[in-house]
């Protein structure tokens, strides 16, 4: 019954969904205001990669929303799981490779992270990878090295200091040049790695932020 | 063909959000329904990123002077997937600790047994 009833709602939303798209064809033209975002992104932002100039200069009230969003994940996850007890059985130790490969491995993973988010504004990559890649390291040596891990409160403190230099960064573009979150440094010389303004600190401080915090996340699910 | 040829992308990705509204709707155990959100989360993706595709298009990067802008793809939706996989980390795990919750609570994770959440 329950199934019957959801398949023949999915159909109807199919026929739905198929007319809406049907004139929407695929690998044509672009948005008027992606045209203004490719043709003037690299004049007004000094950014190379759009992607980049866009998340954070165009739509950059966007991505404190959503770096929001990610935080009162991670809180609500918390709070769900506060006081939680496991009834812990007896972790066997890691394998040899795996201990080793840990301890090899995560220093280097941690410097992939900073790299990616360090050039966000010149190649592929941002805050938001390098910190996702952050947190795969930690997850391996959550798995490996199972004894060192971060304390709760530099979790805490390093997440509540991003979120903070994040909303004042956005204050003194108010401050300087009238608007929030506004471009108010010299744009320097395009394609070096101290260029773009304010962009490559707002995606410092996000790769920070995002790391700890899926790290936060995984500590949390594992107790 | 031609119908196939042109739509393959359309396909994939509303088949994914089919696949995971299919499971959402109709499966029981708790932590399939949280894998069919993650379902329905990886077709939207595709989807935002299929729409802003061109023709052979290339990435919106500007990695050395001269590059024809024209071919550029759409930067927006790439920028909305960016930030949307992050979130979409965050509201699994999210899902997955009230799941840890109920287990704990009612000690099953079969949604027809939860008192509350029947239909």
């Amino acid at each position: 019954m329950r199934k019957t009833i959801s398949f023949i709602l999915l159909v109807i939303l199919l026929i739905g969904i198929y007319y809406a798209i049907a004139q929407v064809h695929y690998g044509e033209n672009k948005m008027e205001v992606s045209k203004h975002y490719i043709n003037e992104g690299l004049k007004e932002n000094g950014v190379t990669n759009i992607v980049t100039s866009v998340v954070l200069n165009y739509r950059g009230f966007d991505t404190l929303g959503e770096i929001t969003i990610l935080f009162i994940g991670a809180i609500g996850l918390g709070l769900v799981l506060f006081g939680f007890e496991t009834k812990r059985k007896d972790i066997m130790p890691a394998s040899l490779i795996l201990a080793t490969g840990c301890r090899f491995l995560f220093p280097l993973i941690l410097l992939l992270g900073i790299y990616i988010f360090v050039h966000g504004h010149l190649t592929p990559g941002g805050g938001f990878q390098g910190g996702a890649v952050i947190a795969s390291g930690f997850l391996l040596s959550y798995i490996g090295c199972s004894k060192k891990r971060i304390s709760e409160k530099g979790i805490n403190i390093l997440e509540s200091l991003g979120g903070t230099i994040f909303i004042l960064i956005g204050l003194l573009g108010l401050l300087f040049s009238g608007y929030y979150l506004s471009n108010f440094l010299p744009k320097g010389t395009i394609n070096t790695l101290i260029s773009g303004g304010i962009i490559p600190l707002l995606y410092i401080v996000i790769g920070l932020k995002v790391g700890v915090e899926l790290a936060g996340i995984i500590y949390k699910l594992m107790e | 063909m031609d119908f196939l040829y042109k739509n393959i992308y359309y396909i994939g990705a509303f088949g994914l959000i089919f696949i995971g509204l299919y499971m959402v709707a109709a499966k029981k155990n708790l932590i399939k329904i949280i894998i069919g959100l993650g379902f329905i989360d990886t077709g939207i993706n595709l989807f935002l990123i299929m729409i802003g595709y061109i023709k052979n298009g290339t990435a919106p990067i500007f990695t050395k002077a001269g590059i024809d802008s024209a071919q550029m793809v759409d930067p927006v939706p790439q920028a909305l997937v960016l930030t949307a996989i992050v979130i979409n980390v965050a509201i699994l795990a999210l899902a997955l600790g009230l799941a840890i919750k109920l287990y704990e609570h009612y000690k099953t994770l079969d949604v027809s047994k939860i008192r509350g959440l029947k239909w």
